[in-house]
């Protein structure tokens, strides 16, 4: 009996010590990250940095104006099922700010249930294209670059090489794309900038994840173009770049897309990637002011993310360092306008409806040169990121380019096209900016 | 023989077998869309539900036929994705003839990569359906018409209704699916217990034997195909209906034809029950482990690792099972309950 009642008063105890009162101001960011499976690098790289920033904000400042951020982690292996178990498990979690599942297969599979739910869904650098379009959808964010951005953007580098827009005409290009959601998303701007400029294109695919595209590369040869784009991810794109080597295909006639620009694309290729050029939205490097102060505050209290210290200020680290910068400035505008406090789902989709960052603005968050600007408004989920390009030496990557815009005039018709077609299949509104800028609680 | 061990049990087990089925069902029909947080209903009972499906499916044909198949997953995006089609292409169409008509193209999809089964066996049949498997991918991908020119070849389920009822919510594709499956058992059951049964388990046992009695051994074998194929499609529709609500063929890959294969070979080949077992141990028991790791090391190591542990966890007990009992979870079972009637 002595020892039910001990039992008794540790149950109270828990009780009290659960009571509401005594909980502290706390944003969760559920992360689907995935750390094992084909596509470990780019997991463990992305959501290190992400994770590596949310500590920097916690120890450093204590948190966003007081409100601790905090996270757990469940595993998805990349695969749609088990992004969606976590989402299911991760979205009774009180205090939600954002999803960023680093996944366009469960992004898609998110959107309804995030619209429902009232919380952003952030596919930086990625994502289905027309969820550009904030009026259809509301909840979801491609953040600085959606795919079609990132096409015109090198289609617009190539014609720089070429000598002008109008070089264009006549050549022929390969893109050679990842057999996923992610990989096909292009696959109807190619064709369209190709009948805009006169240019040939073909889109080859190679079945995921990539590690043999001898028949691929064969038909390459055959076709001879004038240049090859990568829109590979993980595996795909070391095979990619040593396959090419194989069949003469010089590697500084391949361009890479934004997940085919990172450390650990090009370092298993050897010099089979070296003069290989690739897009992105975030330089790579550790000498930008928020890495130091990461390296400082967080990696030199032993509390860094990432198991392998060399890779800091890599690729994928600094893009999950540019996503937390994003994803915390969104909870900072918000507050400014709800309170420093806990915000909801839906107060935090208004700060990232408001995120504009400009220039002065992200040096004065420790990350000039890192990455450029960005300006998100209602309609524009995406907020016109810049890219540059990055070329492999076989050492580091050395900026190529200046940050250039892409063709954001171009485009617009075509998201909105498509995302208004969307509406009308599911029979969603378009939302204006008045509704926008109702937040509910 | 083991025709006789199945159909020739004593009245008295039946009895309680049928009380304790009705009381699952009973449970499964009312308790669970009562009671059961949205969570488990969604990560848990919907994926369950699918495999287990379309694990009774593959039994049919392997377990009670003989006849190996790894295009099992081929077979699921057939479903789905015919059910898609049916379902935007004849606007209006009832949500039941929908499903029909999925199970329907998904059979005649069967039957022609059965027809290898009337020259091959084992080994060589499961290699001749591995073409099923990257046939339908191809196909799939290639032609943009079967995912209506999706950018990115991603489909999301349409709304559902029945009778006027919307069954989109979660209850509402619960009991859709769980009413399916329950159905298509039944159905299977009666087939099993059918002489078409008998003759399925005839082939299955002694080819030639068969032949010689006078069983039609190339049509059965065509039937098993067709009819596995159909409740494998079914089963394709409820995982991209009423679990995930978005489907992309990669969803339906070779991993997937061999977690029904194994669901099956852990539960206990030609048995119904073993299919459902086998599903809850690959569907519930990798969640539980994850959840319990999550629990206790979740801020000691990271995520990856959990998963690896947890992956030759899984491992060890298949291997251990799979050692302890060759005829899997249902025979596990079957001692277990009638150790409990000893007890008793």
């Amino acid at each position: 009996m002595a020892f039910l009642k001990h039992i008794g008063a540790a149950a109270v105890a828990a009780a009290l010590l659960a009571a509401p009162q005594a909980r502290a101001d706390e944003q969760y960011f559920p992360l689907q990250s995935y750390r094992v499976g084909p596509y470990a690098a780019g997991g463990t790289g992305f959501f290190g940095g992400f994770i590596d920033y949310m500590n920097l904000i916690n120890i450093r400042d204590g948190g966003v104006n007081g409100v601790k951020l905090v996270w757990d982690e469940c595993e998805t292996e990349y695969a749609v099922e088990k992004g969606v178990e976590c989402y299911q498990r991760q979205k009774s979690h009180a205090d939600i700010a954002a999803w960023n599942p680093l996944s366009v297969g469960i992004a898609y599979a998110m959107i309804d249930g995030v619209t429902a739910d009232h919380v952003p869904l952030i596919t930086v650098n990625h994502g289905r294209t027309d969820t550009t379009d904030g009026r259809v959808f509301p909840y979801v964010f491609p953040l600085l670059l959606n795919p079609y951005s990132e096409s015109s953007g090198i289609i617009n580098y190539i014609a720089g090489k070429e000598g002008g827009l109008e070089s264009l005409k006549g050549k022929k290009i390969v893109v050679l794309y990842h057999g996923s959601p992610y990989g096909k998303e292009t696959i109807p701007i190619y064709d369209l900038l190709a009948a805009k400029y006169g240019f040939t294109v073909d889109q080859i695919e190679v079945p995921h994840p990539g590690n043999e595209q001898g028949a691929q590369w064969l038909q390459i040869r055959r076709e001879k173009p004038d240049w090859v784009v990568l829109r590979g991810w993980g595996v795909m794109n070391p095979v990619a770049l040593t396959t090419a080597q194989r069949n003469g295909f010089p590697a500084d006639h391949i361009v890479g897309n934004v997940w085919s620009n990172s450390e650990e694309d090009v370092r298993p290729a050897g010099d089979a990637a070296i003069g290989y050029t690739a897009i992105t939205t975030q330089a790579s490097g550790n000498q930008y002011p928020v890495l130091q102060e990461i390296i400082k505050t967080v990696y030199d209290a032993g509390k860094g993310n990432l198991a392998d210290k060399t890779r800091i200020g890599s690729v994928y680290h600094n893009l999950g360092i540019v996503n937390g910068i994003l994803n915390v400035e969104a909870i900072r505008i918000a507050q400014d306008k709800f309170g420093h406090k806990t915000l909801t789902g839906d107060e935090v989709r208004w700060g990232f409806e408001h995120l504009q960052l400009d220039p002065a603005r992200v040096k004065a968050l420790g990350a000039e040169n890192l990455f450029h600007s960005i300006n998100v408004t209602y309609d524009n989920h995406e907020g016109e990121g810049y890219v540059t390009f990055q070329q492999w030496d076989g050492a580091k990557w050395n900026v190529v380019s200046d940050w250039i815009a892409p063709d954001w005039a171009l485009l617009r018709p075509i998201i909105t096209a498509s995302s208004e077609a969307y509406a009308k299949e599911k029979g969603l509104p378009i939302r204006t900016l008045k509704e926008a800028d109702k937040v509910s609680q | 023989m083991s025709i006789l061990a199945d159909t020739q049990a004593a009245p008295v087990q039946i009895t309680t077998r049928a009380l304790s089925l009705l009381i699952l069902l009973v449970l499964a029909f009312v308790a669970v869309p009562a009671f059961a947080p949205a969570y488990a209903v969604e990560a848990i009972f919907l994926p369950f539900l699918a495999l287990s499906l379309a694990g009774v499916g593959l039994n049919l044909l392997t377990g009670y036929g003989g006849q190996v198949s790894l295009g099992s997953a081929a077979f699921m995006a057939v479903g789905a994705f015919a059910a898609y089609n049916f379902n935007l292409r004849l606007p209006g169409l009832p949500l039941p003839v929908t499903i029909l008509l999925a199970a329907v193209t998904a059979a005649g999809v069967g039957l022609v990569f059965g027809l290898p089964s009337l020259r091959l066996r084992g080994f060589y049949l499961a290699v001749s359906t591995l073409a099923a498997q990257f046939f339908v991918g191809w196909a799939l991908t290639r032609f943009g018409w079967f995912s209506n020119h999706s950018a990115s070849g991603i489909i999301s389920a349409p709304h559902m209704s029945f009778l006027g009822f919307s069954l989109d919510g979660t209850v509402g594709r619960y009991l859709l699916a769980l009413t399916l499956v329950t159905l298509i058992t039944l159905l299977v059951w009666a087939i099993t217990t059918s002489p078409f049964g008998t003759n399925l388990i005839a082939v299955r046992d002694n080819e030639t034997a068969a032949r010689v009695v006078g069983i039609p051994v190339l049509q059965t074998k065509l039937i098993a195909f067709a009819l596995s194929s159909a409740i494998i499609g079914v089963a394709g529709v409820l995982w991209a209906f009423t679990y995930l609500r978005t489907v992309e063929p990669a969803g339906f890959d070779l991993d997937r034809s061999f977690d029904v294969l194994f669901i099956i070979i852990i539960g206990g080949l030609a048995t119904i029950r073993g299919a459902f077992l086998g599903a809850a141990l690959i569907v519930a028991f990798p969640l539980i482990l994850s959840r319990f790791g999550a629990l206790v090391l979740g801020g000691v190591i990271d995520s990856g690792v959990q998963e690896l542990v947890q992956r030759i966890i899984l491992g060890l007990l298949i291997i251990l099972i799979l050692i302890l009992e060759p005829n899997g979870l249902a025979a596990i079972l079957d001692r277990l309950s009638r150790w409990v009637s000893r007890v008793k």
